[in-house]
């Protein structure tokens, strides 16, 4: 059977495709066939990842060997309820930001730029899915570097010249945490001899508490904390955000930092072991210092941001601190907590993004003063703006709430009552810069260039609102997302170790 | 799902969106008929929890019907309807849809089955009652700014203390509460900080007065009695709020004397008068609690009516200053007429609402023995004939004339006060059908003798005190060193002694607090700002060091 043997290879076609996909837009060169492609293999992806999730939620988890090489020995992608979920979600955002792409693309990029575009975005879009499917440590560091150059140069793409230089930093930095990531995975090979997740989780139980194994865990955390911009590592992302093409903001706000995440949650519980990592060793106490520390220092510096673009990116670095306050908890509820925030953040920065990727269209720009009565000339996007806002605050009845209510059940439950009281607190800056915005757009009078602005086109206007619509339809119905990121916890504290 | 329903106060909150794109005939249509629909759909719940949804582990009971819940439903929705009367050509376009946002969440309120639909409720309440003193205009900014505040901090209190009960009992119904978890207690103060409980009493007359003339209908029947109401059902029988009640009694009867603003005192008169429902539910019996729930329900009425009444004054003369009123019943007969029946209803009396409701609270408390609550009560009840009953009417429509000769306010306004005027009076007259909705079966005849000759008594005696002190009872502008000040004097010492939170002196402490809260953000701008050290773009190496530096602090964690 055809369809069978297609199905077996579907952890193969996550990656390859978006890389055969790549080189065939850098071959052909023409923007709108590039463009087409790149739309039609991004919707396969979410296709191929549902398929996977849903496989992995009845059957269980699927493993494929790459090339027919049987692990540990060859290349393994092991797909299960943790990174199936992250795959659908970088899938599915990577396919509602395609339609939006191209006018966005044509609008920001010149023209003999855009398939280039098209064929970085694909290359950026395999490093990730292959960061997340591949069960190699090895193996996940190529992908990140893919993922990684691509995204290089999908910053420098940005109109202002400034995102040449937030590309060269980024550059610098993204690949010193690569490299601590490589020297941590080197010394793990040194002392277990093997690269494959699960082999290696068996094996570090005899080698524990050696010192290489110990430097090997701070050399991953410090890697991955650059990576997903850990307050304060954070100081490649605000530049980098800005800079970039607002495509490419949206796109990378809502996945790059996640699979990030995700690899730290790998190697902490799958590998390391919980008991490890979060009983034996310090990690609780620093980890939820620095959560803490981004929640507060980078959200107050949003408020005071006059681009709206960097005071978003400033509020992704205090929404990477909730992320990583719910692995700090090290508790089922508030890991849930934290994967749902995962989820739900990349929904609503996204929108977020995008909405503003509909300002930039028309009035050239994301400065504040320059929205000035915006909302009045663009009531549909700023609509928007203000939905996946109000979540961003956690306000009852959007995402937000989901998973800062959850984060906060975490928090009480192990008995930190003054942690709850700061997870709310925080949120209340995030009325601040939120409310700043909506106070500009809808309260003044249109001035400038927002005057004659209009809501743009619907094919970016359609993506935008169904990102703001799952803000609103996941946070009243959050079965889905905390159901699956609930067993995602578990799988994760389970372990590997069979 | 036992059955489909659909939640009652949703249609109101929903079809507040409609309001503010309709104009002309079809908006007043669509006004008048929403609260009608809603009022509808009250009284199609059935008893039990009417909807469930699961949502995430939680059995969520977003409407459950009872006849509490029938009783607050019905006023509040009546309320939505005769407001959006009185209110019906305001010229602001959103005021109307924020105050049937704000009655709908109401509704939701009272229909709620669990904490966290309370909860959410809960904050939509106060957003839509915030945009509603907004839209009174600049003057208003500064108190509504006051006013979300206080009731964001009694959100995030009220949040924390449910996610604690929720933790410790692992469950979210919304049944009656012990105190004794900091959980409990969180919610309790949560649900206190709305009923307009010590010491942040002054919310009320600080707030509401702002509204505008239409606004403050709204106001003054939805957010503290929406607090009685999950009080009755939170914390029935607490003891403390006995003491709480008593002193909102107090606070409200020497404030309200003091005060020269009609609509003001109105405000001080609400913290008075929901003070006895607070009593009522510390003594907690059947007989107690079916006082506050008619109570509740008179005094919606009848505070409306009397906030009509002065809403009417102000949008006739612009003035709401006592010393700059009077003699206004040459003039505005109608409003004379509807402000008389409001005082003696909120005086208690004899066949108005306010003597059938009222006197149940204080038989509450002779039945449970209760004999200084009884004594501080009667006290206050005609403490209440002196500086409501009398002294709103006397000094705004007779006493001295004004010389002002403003028209009665227009048709939609009398007909909605007359429309709550004959619900003063056909509840004070035939009680029978009124009482058929309390929560317990009522076994209390209001019309006995020995009731009727001590509410008289009562009210001729204070009557009396009213004109023979006349001249120190009469507001002034200015103080006159005469024995006038001594009074007054002797008042505001006794009212600081009483709360040092006087709406004047609770402005300063605001104005303090936003002073500290100005150099602790200069403080904070100077790090966070553009130019501060955490926004500024770093150097490449800098950064690269911060990376070595961090690296070095893990793995010296990890080795130590």
């Amino acid at each position: 059977m055809i369809s069978t043997q297609l199905l077996d290879q579907l952890p193969a076609l996550q990656v390859c495709l978006p890389l055969a996909g790549a080189a065939l837009c850098a071959l052909i060169d023409r923007r709108y066939i590039a463009w087409v492609l790149t739309t039609l293999i991004s919707f396969a992806m979410p296709v191929i990842a549902v398929m996977m999730l849903i496989q992995v939620m009845t059957v269980g988890p699927i493993s494929y060997a790459f090339g027919g090489w049987e692990p540990p020995f060859g290349i393994e992608y092991r797909v299960d309820v943790v990174n199936g979920f992250l795959l659908v979600l970088i899938s599915v955002m990577g396919a509602i930001i395609m339609p939006y792409a191209l006018r966005s693309v044509a609008a920001e990029i010149a023209r003999n730029k855009q398939a280039w575009f098209y064929c970085m975005y694909l290359l950026c879009l395999a490093g990730l899915l292959g960061m997340a499917i591949t069960a190699d440590a090895f193996n996940a560091f190529v992908f990140m570097e893919i993922s990684s150059l691509s995204m290089y140069v999908l910053i420098a793409l940005g109109r202002d010249k400034r995102a040449l230089v937030a590309a060269y930093q980024y550059l610098i930095l993204g690949t010193i945490g690569a490299t601590l990531y490589v020297i941590g995975v080197g010394l793990l090979f040194a002392m277990t001899g093997t690269l494959n997740f699960g082999d290696m989780a068996e094996r570090i139980v005899a080698v524990e508490q050696s010192r290489p194994v110990l430097a090997a865990l701070a050399f991953i955390t410090v890697g991955m904390c650059l990576k997903l911009a850990l307050f304060p590592l954070h100081v490649w992302l605000p530049n980098a955000y800005t800079g970039a093409p607002s495509v490419a903001t949206a796109f990378i706000a809502s996945t790059a930092t996640k699979v990030a995440v995700y690899l730290l949650l790998r190697f902490y519980f799958s590998i390391f072991g919980a008991a490890f990592v979060f009983e034996d060793l310090p990690v609780t106490p620093i980890l939820l210092v620095m959560s803490v520390a981004a929640m507060f220092a980078a959200s107050i510096v949003a408020i005071f941001q006059g681009n709206v673009k960097r005071m978003l990116a400033y509020s992704s670095v205090a929404q990477m601190g909730y992320i990583t306050l719910g692995i700090a908890l090290a508790t089922p509820i508030g890991l849930t907590g934290g994967i749902v925030h995962l989820f739900n953040h990349a929904l609503m920065k996204g929108a977020l993004f995008m909405a503003l990727g509909c300002v930039a269209l028309r009035i050239g720009g994301c400065r504040l003063d320059a929205m000035a009565g915006i909302g009045r000339r663009m009531p549909i996007t700023m609509a928007a703006f203000v939905i996946a806002g109000l979540s961003l605050i956690g306000v009852p009845g959007t995402v937000g709430f989901v998973s800062k209510w959850y984060l906060a059940l975490g928090a009480i439950e192990a008995g930190w009552w003054w942690l709850a009281f700061l997870i709310v607190g925080s949120s209340l800056l995030a009325v601040v810069y939120i409310g700043r915005v909506v106070e500009v757009a809808w309260f003044r009078a249109p001035t400038g260039t927002a005057a004659e602005a209009t809501d743009p086109p619907l094919s970016m206007l359609i993506p935008t609102w169904i990102l703001a619509a799952a803000c609103i339809a996941f946070g009243l119905d959050a079965g889905f997302t905390a159901g699956v990121a609930a067993e995602a916890a578990d799988a994760l504290f389970a372990g590997l170790r069979q | 799902m036992i059955e489909t329903v659909f939640p009652p106060g949703l249609i109101l909150f929903l079809g507040a969106f409609l309001l503010p794109v309709l104009s002309g005939h079809i908006r007043s249509v669509v006004a008048l008929a929403l609260p009608l629909i809603a009022l509808f759909l009250v009284w199609s719940v059935p008893d039990g929890a009417a909807l469930t949804i699961h949502w995430f582990g939680y059995e969520l009971v977003p409407v459950q019907g009872d006849a509490l819940a029938r009783l607050f439903g019905t006023v509040f929705t009546l309320m939505a309807f005769a407001g959006g009367l009185f209110a019906l050509h305001r010229d602001n376009r959103f005021e109307l849809a924020a105050a049937y946002a704000y009655a709908g969440a109401s509704v939701g309120v009272v229909f709620a089955g669990d904490l966290l639909t309370v909860f959410v409720f809960w904050e939509l309440m106060a957003l839509a009652s915030t945009f509603v003193i907004w839209c009174a205009g600049p003057s208003a900014w500064g108190a509504s700014l006051r006013y979300a505040i206080i009731h964001l901090i009694g959100g995030v209190v009220l949040m924390a203390g449910i996610a604690a009960h929720v933790v410790a009992t692992g469950s979210v119904a919304f049944t009656a509460m012990e105190l004794g978890s900091i959980g409990t207690w969180l919610i309790l103060i949560g649900f206190l900080i709305n009923v307009g409980a010590p010491p942040v009493s002054a919310w009320v007359p600080d707030a509401y007065p702002s509204a505008s003339w239409s606004g403050a209908v709204f106001l003054s029947a939805f957010t503290t009695k929406t607090a009685v109401l999950v009080l009755m059902r939170g914390f029935p029988g607490t003891e403390m709020l006995i003491w709480v009640g008593l002193y909102m009694i107090f606070y409200g009867i020497i404030y309200a004397i003091l005060e020269n603003d009609m609509r003001r005192i109105l405000c001080y008169s609400i913290v008075n008068q929901v003070g006895f429902m607070v009593v009522g539910i510390g003594i907690g019996t059947e007989m107690a609690m079916n006082g506050v729930a008619a109570h509740a329900f008179a005094h919606i009425v009848y505070k409306a009516l009397l906030l009509m009444s002065a809403g009417s004054v102000l949008y006739a003369t612009g003035k709401s200053k006592t010393t700059e009123l009077g003699g206004l019943f040459r003039s505005m007969p109608v409003t004379t007429i509807c402000g008389i029946v409001g005082a003696l209803s909120i005086s208690a009396f004899p066949l108005t609402s306010g003597f059938v409701a009222k006197s149940m609270i204080l038989q509450g408390a002779i039945d449970a023995h209760m004999a200084l609550v009884f004594f501080g009560l009667t006290t206050a009840s005609a403490c209440a004939f002196l500086y409501v009953g009398l002294n709103f009417p006397w000094f705004t429509f007779f006493d001295r004339d004004s010389g002002l000769r403003p028209k009665d306010p227009p048709a939609n306004m009398t007909i909605a006060m007359w429309l709550l005027v004959a619900l003063c009076i056909g509840i004070g007259v035939a009680p029978g059908l009124f009482y058929e909705l309390m929560p317990y079966p009522v076994d209390y005849k209001p019309y006995t003798t020995a009731h009727v000759v001590l509410q008289l008594q009562l009210l001729l005696f204070s009557g009396l005190v009213f004109f023979l002190l006349l001249k120190q009872l009469r507001h002034t502008p200015t103080i006159t060193l005469d024995f006038d000040w001594f009074w007054r004097g002797l008042g505001r010492a006794l009212g600081r002694e009483f709360d040092g939170l006087s709406v004047t002196a609770w402005e300063r402490l605001t104005g303090r607090m936003l002073e500290a809260a100005r150099r602790f953000v200069a403080g904070i701008y100077r790090h966070h700002g553009p130019q501060g050290i955490l926004a500024r773009g770093w150097p490449t190496g800098l950064m690269t060091l911060w990376a070595t530096l961090l690296l070095a602090a893990w793995l010296i964690a990890y080795y130590v």
